[in-house]
């Protein structure tokens, strides 16, 4: 196919996809952020096999009206996060539940459902609900980035103006074998502020999720998500995060079951000396998982330092595609980049397509990338049996310790240990 | 304790016999020494009891008080008392000395149907094993033999054997690697451990840390086989002649 023909196809397959939907009501700013997010998508066209980053990961089910029915699961444990004091957000199949909600009120930080913030006339989401979405198409295109903005049924809005006493939890549930979710979030942290995100749950048998995070000068951004469980769960995640001076963004993701998740994510460091460290830790297992990291670093400021740890553990037939880069503009000197994209393959059907990129045009620069694929270090499986460890205890802990580096990237020890606690317990599942 | 009869082997990938037919009786609370040239068999030997791939038994036993080595997983030989001290001790990026050595001890102890060790009294344990060989906590938080010296890799071996209390301890080539001074603390180590129900199977190219760790039995092992057996003299004899004049007298 041509490339103007593979155009006219996906802006064909973007108008049938839309022409069904109406945009959510609201204020006319939010109508016109969703109208403004609309011509995008038609502009763009869906996201089509033939598409460079779309190569590894067929979107066919991801952009389909219908989303796949997901059976649910009952994980049969305490729920993440539960020893954690927070604030608890709880969404059900994308719809927002107050009675199981904690009240959207703690010092220094202003919380909303979006779905009111859009209704009001005046509201300081207006300036960045969709902006940091809309900038990052150039120069890869995040056509289902743009429908999540414009489809966006609710979300929470966040703005930190202060030190957050305690984490918000957003909740995902899914009671519903067939829902279909489509939520947004902006989080915005004022100079001085420092929240933590975490994100729990599978939200829906198929789930968009839009995140566009504007993080101000000195100061912080936190956010851990474990993403759900349920086999069959479908996801699409969208994050967007800009960083002003001397600004710290530290993010987390583990992936564990799930047929379908694509997580693309786009950092851009605009403010000199801050700090990203984006991190993802997945288990996959059987021919039905497919996990999706695509993860754009824009160094665009002097003396920024961005690490990338993606680490996964794949068998069964599971496959595994990262797609990372880091690009360093021209005037991005002292840029201190770092990339690592691993896979354990614990049998020869498992696959990890990985696609490390690195774009310099600054001189006075380090970046190093690497990428590598491998089985369980045999030496270290026989040292560890040879000291009486099972055959299954020895591969968890060598599993653990391959997911360690990504897991370090966690600034809360707290949490870092709770969920090394529950990989050990899921791995353990699995051998019985 | 540990009993060896006819035990032939060859390598699983080539057709390349390396035991010969090897005889040998450890007796609980002996040590007995195995010296020999480079490429004699020694090394396949501690492998082959623990149970490490790669290796295809053609003929003979092996028995620890009577169980059947050859037929058990290299982690059932360990439950059953079984130890080796590695020649190159393993490095586990990202797992902890003391999240290794929990997990080791509490295994066996499970294997045995033993009660497993809670986390304050295995703190309390290890701390004081650790002392004995200068291991300090730092070495014990760092993962599995990462950045350690080889002297502390050795050190590291023993404290296992200390915590793991096997019956039957062999040692590959403990001594390589090591200055005087690690030796001593290493043999000093294996010295506390002797007692009448352990047996030790001290395997060595070199006399010195027979100096240290004293033999009961020496056995001088070339081209697969044990050709000769002694007492601690034998080492000496090594010692002062080189491997030649004794394989020339054998031969």
């Amino acid at each position: 196919m041509a490339r103007a023909a593979l155009k006219d196809a996906k802006q064909d397959a973007a108008r049938d996809r839309v022409s069904a939907l109406s945009l959510p009501g609201g204020a006319s700013w939010a109508a016109e952020v969703r109208q403004a997010a609309l011509g995008r998508i038609e502009a763009m066209g869906l996201p089509h096999r033939r598409d460079e980053y779309w190569k590894f990961t067929d979107p066919a089910t991801l952009t389909q009206p219908e989303a796949p029915a997901a059976a649910l699961f009952d994980p049969r444990e305490t729920p993440m996060f539960d020893a954690v004091d927070r604030l608890k957000i709880v969404f059900v199949d994308g719809v927002f539940d107050p009675d199981a909600s904690d009240d959207l009120a703690m010092e220094g930080v202003e919380i909303e459902r979006l779905a009111e913030a859009t209704q009001k006339d005046i509201h300081w989401a207006k300036d960045l609900y969709g902006t940091l979405e809309a900038r990052g198409h150039d120069p890869v295109e995040r056509p289902l980035a743009a429908f999540n903005t414009a489809f966006a049924t609710d979300g929470v809005v966040i703005r930190a103006t202060g030190r957050a006493s305690k984490p918000i939890n957003l909740v995902y549930l899914h009671k519903s074998e067939r829902s279909d979710a489509v939520l947004h979030h902006l989080v915005k942290i004022e100079e001085g502020g420092d929240l933590t995100l975490l994100e729990s749950g599978p939200a829906a048998a198929r789930f968009s999720k839009g995140l566009e995070v504007d993080i101000a000068d000195r100061s912080a951004f936190h956010h851990v998500r474990i993403q759900g469980r349920d086999h069959e769960r479908r996801a699409v995640t969208g994050y967007f995060a800009r960083l002003g001076t001397e600004s710290t963004f530290k993010s987390f993701t583990m992936t564990v079951n799930g047929v379908l998740t694509r997580n693309e994510m786009v950092v851009e460091l605009t403010g000199d000396d801050a700090i990203a460290h984006v991190a993802g830790a997945a288990l996959g297992d059987g021919k039905d998982f497919h996990h999706d990291d695509t993860v754009f670093v824009t160094h665009d400021a002097v003396n920024c330092e961005s690490r990338q740890v993606f680490k996964k553990v794949l068998r069964n037939g599971a496959t595994g595609v990262f797609q990372g880069k880091i690009l360093v503009k021209p005037d991005a000197q002292k840029t201190d980049g770092y990339q690592i994209s691993q896979s354990l393959l614990l049998d020869e059907d498992a696959q990890f397509l990985a696609k490390p990129e690195l774009e310099i045009y600054a001189d006075d620069v380090a970046c190093s990338h690497g990428s590598t694929s491998g089985a369980i270090d045999e030496d270290a499986l026989f040292y560890l049996r040879a000291r009486g460890v099972s055959q299954a205890e020895a591969q968890n802990l060598l599993t653990i310790a391959f997911l360690a580096e990504a897991l370090e990237e966690i600034e809360d020890e707290r949490l870092a240990d709770d969920l090394r606690a529950r990989l050990t317990e899921w791995l353990e599942r699995r051998i019985r | 304790m540990l009993d060896i009869k006819g035990l032939e082997v060859k390598l699983e990938e080539e057709d390349k016999q390396i035991l010969k037919g090897v005889d040998l009786n450890v007796e609980a609370g002996k040590v007995h020494a195995i010296m020999g040239p480079n490429g004699s068999g020694k090394s396949t030997l501690s492998y082959v009891l623990s149970g490490r791939d790669g290796y295809e038994v053609t003929a003979g036993s092996a028995t620890l008080e009577g169980a059947d080595l050859l037929e058990m997983e290299p982690e059932e030989r360990a439950a059953a008392g079984l130890f080796l001290a590695f020649q190159y001790p393993v490095e586990i990026p990202g797992v902890g000395n003391m999240t290794f050595l929990r997990s080791a001890l509490n295994a066996q102890r499970k294997a045995r149907e033993e009660e497993e060790l809670s986390a304050a009294d295995f703190l309390k344990l290890i701390r004081a094993k650790a002392k004995d060989l200068k291991i300090d906590a730092e070495m014990l938080k760092r993962p599995v033999n990462v950045g350690f010296s080889g002297g502390e890799k050795k050190r590291n071996e023993i404290l296992q054997m200390a915590v793991l209390e096997p019956k039957m301890c062999i040692l590959d080539e403990t001594d390589s690697g090591l200055d005087v001074d690690a030796m001593k603390l290493v043999a000093d180590g294996v010295n506390a451990l002797r007692d009448a129900g352990r047996g030790f199977l001290v395997i060595t190219h070199y006399q010195r840390l027979l100096d240290h760790i004293v033999p009961d039995v020496v056995h001088i092992m070339a081209d697969g086989r044990i050709v000769k057996s002694g007492g601690p003299e034998l080492a000496r004899e090594v010692e002062e002649n080189g491997y030649g004049d004794l394989l020339g007298e054998v031969a």
